[in-house]
Order: C-alpha cells, then sequence, then structure tokens
C-alpha cells in the first residue's frame, strides 16, 4: 500500500459516500441523531482537503495524519473511533510495512481492533463493527491462505454485506440506537450501512 | 427559537470571549484549540482538568481558579470536547506533578478524554463523575450520567490538589465523593439546541419529564404535572435508595437549576428535600442552591445529596475563588 492509493482511496470513498447520502441519512433518521452523515462527510472532505500534504509522506506518517486530523474535526464518540483506527493502523505499518496482502490484512485489523478496545464495544451490537469485525477476519484469512486479487475482495464485499444487513435484526446495545431498545429491530445500522459502502469501494479500487 | 445570537458559527467562540473578558482577573482563554485555563498558572499542585460540552454554564469554565480547577476545555453546544483540546490545555497547565481530568460518564467525552490521556506526556488520571441515579442506561452512554455532582467532586479534589496533594490523592478523594454522591433531576420544558433551532424534546404543558438528562435525554417516565412536595419526594427516593445512608449521615444538599427554573422556586425544592432528609434522621449541614449544571433554557432542576465526612466536608469548606462559586478569600 502506498501513499498514492490511500490518496486514491480518498478521492473515492468521498464520492461514494455522496452518492450514497439519501439512503444512510434515511438509516440515521430511523434508528440514529441524524448527525451521522453529516459527521462522516465532514470527515471524507477533511481527508480529501489534506491531499497536498499527504502526498509527500510516508503511507504510515499519512495514515497517522489523517488519525489526528479526524480526532479534532469530528468530535463526539465518532472522533475517537474512527481517529483509532486510523492512529492503531499507522501504529502496524510503521511497525512491519504494508507492501504484501498479509501486512496490509494485519494493520487493518489493528485498526478494527483499536475501534473495538476504543468503544467497548464487539459484533452483534449493531454497530459498523458488524462489518469490520469479520471483513477483518476474512481478510486475515485470506491472505494468510494466498488468495489474490481480485478474488479475495470479491469475497471481502460479500462478507462486508452480509455483516451490514445482519444489523437490521439486531437489538442495538451500543451506540445511539441502545435507547431504542426492541425498536430498533427491522432497521439497518447506519454506521454498517457507511462501513459497507466504504469497505466495497476500498475493494474496488484494490482489485484493479 | 429567540436566542441572542450573531451567527451561529460564533455563537460558542463570542461566549467563552465574553466570559473571559468579563472574568479576566481570574481567566486566560486560548482559541484553536479551544481551552480556558487561570490567569495565573499555578504551581506545584496537580494539574486539574475539565471540560464536556457547551450550555451547561457555568460548568465547567464556571469553575476555573483558586481551589477548584486549573484548565476547562469547552465543547460545542453538548458535544464533546476533542483531545487536541485536552493535550494543549494539560501543556499549558501541568506543573510537574501531573494532572488529572474529571469527566463526566458520556460515551463521547470518555472517548475522547481516554484518546488525550494515552498520547499526553505527563503523569495523569481520569475520576469518571456518574451521580445521576435516574437510568442505568441513557441515550448518551452505557452507565450512569455525571450530572450535577460533578461540582462537588470538582471542589473537594481542588481544595486537595491545592494542598500539593499527589495525583493518586487526588484521584482517590475525587472516587470518593463520586461514590458519595447521588443526584436525578426532573425537567419541566425542554431546551433548544441553537444549531437545531427546535425543542430537543416535545413535552405538554401540564406532563414533566422525571430523571431527565443535562441533554434533555429521555429519563424513567412521563408523568402528569404534580406539587412540588411530590416532585421531591419522589427525587429524594431514588437518590436514597441509591446511596442508602445510615441514620445520623451528615449530607451536602445541593437544589441544582437548569436555567429557566426561577430561584424563588429552587428554594420551594430545598425547604422540601431538607425537611425530607430529616425525617430519615440526617443532618444537612452544607448547602448549595443556584444554577449551576445546566441545560441551556430548560426549566427543570436537579437534586443531589453527598454524604459528608470529616475530610470531604474539610475541603467543601476551603476557599475558593472561581467565577461561579466564591467563598473564604
Amino acid at each position: 500500500m502506498k501513499t498514492e492509493f490511500i490518496l486514491l482511496a480518498a478521492k473515492a470513498v468521498n464520492e461514494a459516500i455522496l452518492a450514497s447520502e439519501a439512503e444512510i441519512e434515511s438509516l440515521d433518521r430511523e434508528i440514529g441523531d441524524g448527525d451521522h452523515f453529516i459527521n462522516i462527510k465532514r470527515g471524507c472532505a477533511t481527508i480529501v482537503g489534506m491531499h497536498d500534504e499527504l502526498a509527500a509522506l510516508t503511507p504510515d506518517a499519512a495514515l497517522q495524519k489523517i488519525g489526528m486530523k479526524l480526532l479534532s474535526t469530528i468530535g463526539g464518540a465518532s472522533g475517537p473511533l474512527i481517529g483509532s483506527f486510523f492512529i492503531a493502523m499507522a501504529k502496524t505499518v510503521k511497525e512491519q510495512g504494508a507492501e504484501s496482502l498479509p501486512e496490509i490484512a494485519a494493520a487493518f485489523a489493528a485498526g478494527v481492533e483499536a475501534i473495538k478496545h476504543r468503544g467497548k464495544a464487539d459484533v452483534g451490537e449493531k454497530t459498523m463493527l458488524d462489518v469490520l469485525i469479520p471483513v477483518s477476519h476474512t481478510f486475515t484469512r485470506l491472505a494468510g491462505e494466498g488468495f489474490q486479487r481480485p478474488a479475495l475482495f470479491e469475497v471481502i464485499k460479500r462478507e462486508a454485506e452480509q455483516g451490514m444487513l445482519a444489523t437490521r435484526d439486531m437489538i442495538a446495545t451500543k451506540g445511539r440506537a441502545a435507547f431504542l431498545g426492541e425498536r430498533a429491530i427491522g432497521h439497518i445500522d447506519p454506521g454498517a450501512k457507511t462501513s459497507q459502502v466504504i469497505i466495497t469501494t476500498l475493494c474496488d479500487l484494490a482489485a484493479k | 427559537m429567540k436566542k441572542f445570537i450573531n451567527q451561529i458559527d460564533d455563537l460558542l467562540v463570542e461566549s467563552l470571549s465574553g466570559f473571559a473578558a468579563a472574568h479576566h482577573d481570574l481567566i486566560s482563554l486560548h482559541l484553536d484549540p479551544n481551552y480556558l485555563t487561570r490567569a495565573q498558572k499555578p504551581r506545584n499542585k496537580v494539574a486539574l482538568i475539565s471540560g464536556g460540552g457547551s450550555g451547561h454554564e457555568p460548568l465547567h469554565t464556571g469553575f476555573i481558579g483558586y481551589g477548584m480547577l486549573d484548565a476547562a476545555c469547552p465543547g460545542h453546544v453538548f458535544t464533546s470536547p476533542t483531545p487536541d483540546q485536552m493535550m494543549a490545555a494539560a501543556e499549558a497547565v501541568e506543573n510537574g506533578k501531573g494532572v488529572l481530568f474529571i469527566v463526566k460518564n458520556y460515551a463521547g467525552d470518555v472517548m475522547n478524554f481516554e484518546m488525550a490521556a494515552e498520547m499526553l506526556p505527563f503523569e495523569n488520571a481520569t475520576v469518571i463523575t456518574s451521580d445521576d441515579v435516574a437510568v442505568e442506561n441513557s441515550t448518551y452512554t452505557t452507565g450512569r450520567r455525571g450530572v450535577a455532582g460533578t461540582v462537588i467532586v470538582e471542589k473537594c479534589v481542588g481544595s486537595l490538589a491545592e494542598t500539593g496533594a499527589d495525583l493518586a490523592a487526588c484521584k482517590t478523594l475525587g472516587d470518593k465523593v463520586n461514590r458519595r454522591t447521588a443526584s436525578m433531576g426532573v425537567a419541566l420544558t425542554s431546551c433548544i439546541v441553537p444549531a437545531a433551532g427546535r425543542p430537543t424534546f416535545e413535552i405538554e404543558k401540564h406532563e414533566l419529564e422525571m430523571g431527565v438528562g443535562i441533554h434533555g435525554e429521555p429519563g424513567r417516565r412521563r408523568e402528569t404535572m404534580r406539587s412540588a412536595d411530590e416532585i421531591v419526594a419522589d427525587l429524594m427516593h431514588a437518590i436514597l435508595e441509591d446511596l442508602k445512608p445510615a441514620s445520623g449521615s451528615e449530607a451536602l444538599l445541593m437544589v441544582n437549576g437548569f436555567t429557566g427554573t426561577p430561584l424563588m422556586e429552587l428554594y420551594v425544592l430545598y425547604h422540601s428535600a431538607a425537611k425530607l432528609l430529616e425525617r430519615h434522621g440526617m443532618k444537612v449541614s452544607r448547602s448549595l442552591v443556584g444554577d449551576y449544571t445546566t441545560s441551556l433554557e430548560m426549566a427543570g432542576a436537579s437534586i443531589t445529596v453527598c454524604l459528608l465526612d470529616d475530610e470531604i466536608r474539610q475541603h467543601w469548606d476551603s476557599p475558593v475563588q472561581t467565577a461561579a462559586l466564591r467563598w473564604g478569600r
């Protein structure tokens, strides 16, 4: 993974998120408090706006910079969660590099672990982790088994979609939907949907 | 919505600037990242830093000064401040004895302070306040919320820190005061978050929200308006159920207004609550009545009981000189 990929990914994710605005907003109106999309949009625009300063950096330094910037711009609970993801990923990339697929999978797994740790949440709580944790496990396993692109990324995309859809039948125990109790059943979690859009976009980009 | 606003995006900074100007003898304001400190940098003491969403004034900025906080980090209205604010504030006030963060128990606040604590190059610790007995699980956190009792924690730990006590001792006292403090609130009207422009929740003229949080989050239940004595009895029942004070216990009784309720009515609540505590065989030896942990323009109030012992009483009584609390100096 080169810095160039991070920059391309930022641009592609920003476009994909904007294209999903109506869908994500409507999910958040149903079971969130209506500010999820605004926060995500602000985060994406911030990273895209950092293009020139990131271009000069190594991948780990770019990820670290993104994490710190998101921490101070997104705020609320999302800032520390997303910021922790990038900062943990940066640390792993710095320590072991991010040339091979297993190395990239390990960095991604470190980021997801950081979100779990920060949010004290796990799979099954109707959050973004219902997409990110299965994706991370599958990525690590397939990369370890020597799967290559594009087959590997097709499997991950399916995993992300299944994880997102699975949140529909869950009761939320973390995040803003938690106070709705059983009323949240039947609604897909907006954070899971956003994560699935991002993972799908990254897979399409990486498969090329 | 009728509010005194120039541009909505300027509201926070103009308010902070006005506060700092009005109290220039006590306060220094730093913008971008936003934090406020005492006008004079203290020496040889644990640096006490708090912070949280704005809209609860005087919490926390009004408690910066001798005998209480060294710095506070205000976030946007009802939104946690970010780690860069906390780190910059810590950098400004740390003076060799470490940093103690005092944080109200809300997911966003806890996570942001946690990240700052991990990145800070100083010895540090955190006291998390969780005095609200209304709900075990609320909209904004899993676990009890931190509300008006935070003021008592900040006052007592602030007093101890002034004596040159070390970080561990300050943390221990903060946790102890939090454990011995319980609060519950009731709302008569909603509040209006300026950026949203409409009431956070709908409430009919004849209704009250029992157990409301300081952001207008739902409480225990929606009820029909009743007499002050009946409302106080419900609040006190929940508080005493939680504290389970022994007969003869000594208490600090705090009646906190959310802004929209006149002081005249707060004293009605105090009168009722104090009598009730005395009927329980308790001795109310200290009091605090007024708007200390507010919720924008919400009408309503919370009651807080802190079980005193010699140590807590001594630190409550000691001199304090801040914008919102000032005695003995």
